[in-house]
């Protein structure tokens, strides 16, 4: 277990390589500058211009300039927003539990439904069930993130007003913030209604959220459940007159789990895309949004400094994913 | 870092605890803003979303915007005198004004000169301790305005009384110092902050004399500010102004709608028709500062011919454009300045929409088989809200006088700098909103010979145009100075160096119980002295 571990985290060293290769040149392969950006309709003369390109840094050399951001990133320093003039990293860490708070529900839920959704349609395939789950999921799968939670919120929030239009809590609470997570936050803050406040504003964007990847959890989990249904183990064990529910539940599952637990720990990636577009919705303020303003913006040090964050933590969360297997499944034990 | 944290909570709760004083009575405002402010010490910014969230309620500036015009008021300075020459601005500074008491920060001292001089002398001075206080601090606006090259020195003369000395005269200078880059900061806050080794927490908590103090801002989501009793200007009919940051039209019209919020910029053009039809809103409408043109490279032949451009601007159908792309919002441009701008001519009549004559006149000018670019911007502005459509327009209108027409466009930054290119090919569609209200500052910016190679996208140096333009700025006389452009617009309408398109209505939901709300022509949102009815 300790050697796949030192195996998998030597691994990271040259992935982080290349990440901070890709997150450093991807913005620059776009076309366009900040600064050219900055001036807007006015236009800059070209010695203003190139006295702003000197001040930025981005006059030097791209290999310079690519060492630069090496060798802050080593020493923890991931630069300075052009647009705010903050610290990166700083501004990172701001958002991002409000994305992590908003994937975490969106995965719970995911979960929670995607599985038992994905056994219930093996164990009764080709029932009506079946097909409505699998139409169902292929509908959710389809859906345009920005239609759906448009859709959501003009009818449970316009017409029946069950929940609120967007924003993480009502601006009636107003507390300080300590660990970011507006859900312990509201209860730390011991202020009557806001814990309450905060879930109902958590609802709908978790929903839209969880929508692509319930839709993925629930269809491999039917088609891992229906290959290990046919398995010779299965049937000796119904042979045996086992309940019908413990052979599902103990003997196929438990081996089913395996893809779908891979697959979970795939969507990571696109709880964190699917971010973008329901952080903008639900005016949301995590790192989906901010980046992709940075994107248009071409604030080189945040999409540089903020990419790289993102990939380190799916990087992680897919190693975690890696450990999971052997316990979930005592085949795999990592030696 | 966690006790950085946890004297920042402390801190934050004895806001909150000011914050919610009275809170069952207090009236609060919320304001759905469109974006995140980029910071809170305007100066350091360009943009419209920073300026509405810092230097509009916190701060002000010696000189203010009369509310809904762009005519200039005494500000913090009470009165102010040009001398012969134009050379020296001498203002005389309001007593008594006080900065506001945060949680952060408690001034022990009223405003005097010494702010004043702070306030600007960071901006110009590249030596001065807060020029570069933080990073990438460009001062853009300060520069764009040339007020390095304009201001020769800032003279304390006592403690109410601030001279500025000017290398030449410049009739907008009283304009300019109206404008958000011009906030009037606390040097006293600053030197508590130098002192405190947290120089950047300027542009994070800001401390003004504004009718509005700044109590927190969560990142992308809320900004929260309290009426401040000490206003020199009086206290505002409301408690508390709250900004909800919601980035997506439609989400902003949702809340809106469902109480959540009570005042929203830009709503969707889809949505106008169901906002008016709704009797808990009101929808208010004013033209806006801007104008959207189509600028042809008057340097390269056939378009360095006046009466080719003329031709082609005849052949423009502009009121299918109005319906098309501003979808009723706005009116045809026939000047390069809009209509509620001092100094518009009116007087002058634009180019009729008349492709014969067009092809006539292209033929008289031996033009014939003309195939040329058209520049559609990638983004959407107020003066161009879909420049793409536009631009088929204008294709399809130049085909019908035999010009074949090849659109073109490029990534954002990459079109403002090819666009300024001299040897650039074609003709571009762009436009312009106003920064102060001053007419040098579409026509001298736009069109002077200075901005050949710059934001004078037609590469136009035309001497009879630039001589009046330039004799404008040195007189402080406005009578006067009305007639040099009224001349001017004639001369820009003779040569034809854009295709002036149009000028587009601004539109400013709110709901029904607010009142007070005046909507400004330079596209800022200011909630001074609106209230709100629970």
């Amino acid at each position: 277990m300790i050697r796949f571990l030192f195996g998998r985290l030597a691994l990271l060293v040259p992935t982080f390589i290349g990440v901070t290769i890709v997150a450093f040149g991807f913005i620059r392969l776009l076309p366009g500058d900040p600064v050219l950006l900055l001036a807007g309709e006015r236009g800059l003369s070209p010695e203003r211009y190139n006295q702003l390109m000197e001040q930025f840094g981005f006059s030097e050399p791209i290999w310079r300039q690519y060492l630069d951001y090496i060798a802050g990133v080593l020493t923890g320093d991931l630069g300075n927003s052009i647009v705010t003039k903050k610290p990166v990293f700083d501004e990172f860490m701001a958002l991002f539990p409000a994305t992590v708070e908003l994937a975490l529900c969106a995965i719970v839920i995911a979960v929670a439904l995607g599985i038992p959704a994905g056994i219930l349609a093996a164990v009764r395939r080709g029932s009506v069930a079946d097909q409505a789950i699998m139409g169902t999921a292929l509908i959710g799968y389809s859906m345009p993130i920005f239609w759906w939670g448009l859709l959501l919120i003009i009818l449970f929030s316009g017409i029946l007003q069950w929940t609120p239009v967007s924003g993480r809590i009502s601006l009636m609470y107003f507390f300080p913030q300590v660990t970011g997570f507006m859900l312990i936050d509201s209860l730390l803050s011991g202020q009557k209604g806001a814990f309450q406040s905060a879930v109902s504003h958590l609802i709908l964007p978790s929903i839209v959220l969880a929508t692509i990847p319930l839709a993925v959890i629930a269809r491999q989990t039917r088609s891992a459940m229906l290959e290990v249904l046919g398995e010779d183990y299965v049937r000796t064990a119904r042979a045996k007159g086992l309940a019908p529910l413990r052979v599902v539940g103990l003997h196929a599952l438990r081996n089913a789990m395996i893809p779908v637990l891979t697959t979970i720990g795939l969507q990571v990636g696109v709880l964190l895309a699917g971010a973008i577009l329901t952080e903008t919705i639900f005016s949301w303020p995590g790192i989906g949004k901010w980046m992709i303003d940075s994107i248009a913006r071409r604030d080189y040090p945040v999409v540089q400094g903020g990419l790289l964050m993102i990939a380190l933590i799916v990087m992680i969360v897919n190693l975690t994913v890696d450990m999971l297997y052997g316990l979930v499944n005592p085949r795999i034990r990592h030696t | 870092m966690i006790i950085r944290r946890s004297m920042k909570a402390a801190l934050l709760g004895v806001s909150l605890a000011l914050f919610a004083t009275g809170a069952a009575s207090a009236k609060n405002l919320v304001y759905c803003s469109e974006g995140s402010p980029e910071g809170f010490d305007s100066a350091l910014y360009t943009a419209g979303t920073t300026f509405d969230a810092s230097s509009k309620p916190v701060f002000n500036r010696l000189v203010e915007f009369k509310r809904g015009t762009t005519e200039v008021l005494p500000g913090l300075a009470e009165s102010w005198s040009v001398s012969e020459d134009g050379l020296e601005y001498t203002f005389n500074l309001r007593k008594g004004v006080k900065f506001h008491t945060t949680s952060f920060f408690t001034p022990t001292r009223d405003f005097n000169a010494d702010d004043v001089i702070f306030s600007f002398e960071r901006q110009r001075d590249p030596n001065h301790p807060w020029h570069a206080y933080t990073a990438g601090a460009s001062w853009e606006y300060f520069n764009g305005m040339s007020m390095p090259d304009l201001i020769k020195e800032i003279v304390k003369v006592d403690d109410h009384t601030v001279k500025f000395v000017l290398n030449r005269p410049e009739a907008p200078m009283i304009a300019n110092l109206a404008m958000d880059f011009a906030s009037i900061l606390s040097a006293e806050y600053a030197d508590k902050l130098a002192a405190d080794g947290k120089m950047d927490m300027m542009n994070q908590e800001p401390v003004g004399t504004g009718p509005f103090s700044f109590v927190g801002y969560q990142k992308d989501a809320v900004i929260r500010y309290q009426a401040f009793a000490d206003y020199w200007g009086g206290k505002q009919p409301i408690d508390n102004l709250i900004f909800a940051i919601t980035p997506d039209a439609s989400v902003r019209l949702q809340k809106l709608k469902a109480g959540e919020c009570h005042v929203m910029p830009y709503p969707a053009p889809a949505d106008i028709a169901d906002i008016k039809a709704d009797s808990n809103l009101n929808l208010m409408e004013q033209e806006g500062l801007n104008v959207g043109y189509l600028a042809y490279n008057t340097q390269m032949a056939p378009f360095d011919n006046p009466k080719v451009r003329k031709a082609l601007n005849m052949a423009i159908n502009k009121q299918a454009i109005l319906d098309a792309v501003f979808q009723g919002a706005g009116q045809a441009a026939k000047n390069p300045i809009p209509p509620t701008m001092w100094s518009y001519n009116d007087q002058i009549v634009d180019d009729p929409y008349d492709p014969d004559a067009a092809k006539k006149m292209l033929d008289e000018a031996g033009v014939s088989g003309l195939k040329m670019k058209v520049w559609a911007m990638p983004v959407q502005r107020p003066y161009n809200p879909n420049a793409r459509r536009m631009a088929e327009l204008i294709q399809a209108d130049f085909a019908k006088v035999g010009v074949e027409v090849e659109i073109v466009s490029y990534e954002w930054g990459e079109y403002l700098k090819r666009s300024t290119e001299k040897d650039r090919d074609g003709a571009i569609l762009l436009g312009w909103t106003g920064d102060n209200g001053d007419p040098d500052n579409f026509l001298a910016v736009l069109l002077g010979c200075d901005g050949v190679g710059g934001a004078n996208r037609a590469q136009w140096c035309h001497q009879p145009f630039d001589d009046l333009i330039q004799k404008a700025k040195t007189i402080s006389d406005k009578a006067e100075r009305t007639k040099l452009y009224e001349e001017a617009q004639v001369v820009f309408k003779e040569q034809a160096p854009w295709a002036t398109i149009a000028h587009s209505v601004v539109f400013m939901p709110m709901s029904a119980k607010v009142s007070g709300y005046v909507m400004d022509p330079l596209g800022g949102h200011w909630f001074d002295g609106v209230d709100i009815t629970e």
